[in-house]
């Protein structure tokens, strides 16, 4: 089934910056109320505000984890200040399959944690709602 | 008479897609449905989509990864949409999916009164409010100790907005929760105003939409209201299902209501934590079914246009009111020029429940009684009146049967 291609089940299977980061300079957890999926996501900024390492802990389905697996590669340089702008549509596209509405849940928590913890729920819920118009 | 009226649609064509309407209500004797403002009837888009939901993709929402759930939850969160735009709502987050109106109240009451109402503080209400707007102020006052103050009605069946200044001047008013149409009087209650001199006066304002939300285009950013709440049965949707809208910022600083699931973020056994918007207030299995139908009845109004709607029960309430104005003994309450489609009345020396009686045996459905406004009654100074209500589908030639069983009443009891 393609909702399972092979970047997908790479990246479920040998998650790229597992483990947490001690000490960090961001550090926040959400959950997704839906099915119970967790994601907790560190980060280390440099004084130039970039990221510089990644480290993620979580439980969840094979779309959750590979998206947090393919965000945190994808965030490793990048200034923080472009990060919060990330669009959900990145996400999407990295997945690169039609995702049902319940499952767009699972696939942007990695995203949705990011944003919850360094800009804040309401600008989440601009970005996510965004999507679904 | 009624030959010279003007539809502002085909209305034998919007007849056909109410199946109830084309029955006899007792043998050879067609039904005249005047009973609209306790509850509409249902066009067959609606009923049919309840029923391919059921036939087609039931499941339950927001927890299935399988197609069926998936499917049941797009659609449930499709109508969410539908409604938003109805009421021009700026998120679908302030869509809140509740039982009716009168759970909306309460709603609102349990949480947003529970969190900020104490003694000192007043909330006012008025005199000719359904019961679901009074009792559970009253309920809530007796446990916070605030003081409820009822609006007065004039003569003419409008409110009182010089004791409304005065109130919001000299008191600590800290809600105002007032119907926009009533289900009585007709009346049409300036809420946009009264809105804003409540929040000059630093007061929220609760609008009752029941009776107007089904018959006129309303727009909640115009109103400005901070709270509106309306039942999908008197608006061509199924019983059991209604909406409270509230304004983002107050919904999300209110304490949930029910708990369970759906309502949740996290659950441990020391503690929880609230889902967000609209979740937050949405505890438990939802009516799926009556929202898809909800959904269906708004595309259905929203395709003849509220504007026409609005026009078209003006054209038939003026005309009604004027072939009441010449039946002898009739006395129809409420004078107000902006007015909804009831004509609430009482026929000298017939009781109310004589006459709905009377002309439900010519096959015409009124309501009688207190009609759940028994302080607007004790005001009027009536025990209970008969109420002609009307909706998009009704006819002058209904009117003309309705004022015909009316004179025959009349002989019955040989007036
Ligand atoms: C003005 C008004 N408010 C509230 C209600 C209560 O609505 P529901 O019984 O659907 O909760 C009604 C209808 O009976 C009404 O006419």
């Amino acid at each position: 089934m393609d909702m399972y291609r092979e970047i997908i089940l790479d990246h479920a299977q040998n998650m790229r910056n597992k483990g947490l980061l001690h000490p960090n300079d961001f550090d926040h957890e959400e959950h997704n109320p839906l099915c119970g999926d967790k994601l907790h996501l560190t980060l280390q900024i440099d004084e130039h505000g970039i990221i510089r390492a990644v480290g993620w802990d979580g439980q969840g389905c094979a779309i959750s984890q590979a998206s947090a697996s393919m965000l945190g590669e994808k965030l490793i340089g990048m200034p923080l200040a472009d990060a919060k702008q990330l669009d959900k549509q990145l996400i999407l596209d990295m997945i690169g399959i039609p995702l049902t509405i319940n499952r767009v849940k699972c696939a942007l928590l990695s995203l949705k944690t990011l944003v919850v913890g360094s800009v804040g729920l309401e600008t989440w819920e601009l970005i996510e709602d965004n999507e679904d118009e | 008479m009624s030959s010279t009226f003007d539809f502002p649609y085909e209305i034998d064509t919007i007849r056909a897609d109410f199946p109830i309407l084309h029955q006899d209500h007792h043998a050879g004797v067609p039904l005249v449905f005047l009973d609209n403002a306790a509850s509409s009837q249902k066009p067959t888009a609606v009923i049919e989509a309840m029923n391919t939901y059921y036939r087609t993709i039931h499941a339950n929402v927001h927890r299935g990864i399988h197609k069926l759930s998936e499917a049941a939850t797009a659609a449930y969160e499709d109508a969410r949409k539908k409604v938003q735009k109805f009421i021009h709502a700026k998120s679908r987050r302030e869509i809140i999916f509740t039982r009716g109106t009168t759970e909306g109240i309460n709603l609102v009451a349990q949480t947003w009164g529970r969190a900020n109402l104490q003694p000192g503080d007043v909330v006012i209400s008025t005199v000719m409010e359904h019961h679901s707007n009074i009792v559970p102020w009253q309920i809530l006052a007796a446990e916070k100790g605030f003081t409820l103050k009822y609006l007065p009605v004039l003569p003419d069946g409008t409110l009182d907005l010089e004791q409304y200044t005065r109130w919001l001047r000299d008191e600590n008013v800290k809600l105002v929760t007032v119907m926009h149409a009533s289900n009585v009087l007709g009346t049409v209650n300036p809420v946009a105003k009264m809105a804003q001199m409540a929040h000059d006066a630093g007061a929220l304002i609760l609008v009752d939409g029941a009776q107007s939300v089904p018959h006129l285009p309303v727009d909640v950013q115009s109103l400005d209201c901070d709270f509106l709440v309306f039942s999908g049965h008197k608006m061509a949707a199924p019983t059991g299902i209604g909406v409270l809208y509230g304004k983002r910022d107050l919904l999300e600083a209110m304490p949930p209501w029910l708990g369970g699931g759906d309502m949740i973020s996290r659950v441990t056994l020391e503690g929880s934590t609230w889902n967000e918007l609209p979740y937050k207030f949405e505890a438990g299995t939802p009516a799926i079914a009556e929202v898809i139908g909800l959904g269906a009845a708004v595309d259905y109004l929203s395709a003849l246009s509220m504007e026409k709607i609005h026009a078209h029960e003006q054209a038939i309430t003026r005309y009604a009111l004027e072939r009441l104005a010449e039946v002898p003994n009739v006395t129809v309450y409420g004078q107000s020029s902006e007015r909804g489609a009831v004509a609430a009345f009482t026929v000298k020396n017939i009781h109310a429940h004589d006459v709905a009686q009377l002309l439900d045996a010519e096959g015409v459905a009124v309501r009688a009684g207190h009609h759940c406004a028994m302080p607007l009654h004790d005001f009027l100074a009536i025990p209970a009146t008969a109420r002609a209500s009307f909706y998009l589908y009704n006819t002058p030639q209904e009117v003309d049967i309705f004022i015909a069983a009316l004179y025959k009443a009349q002989k019955t009891f040989a007036l």
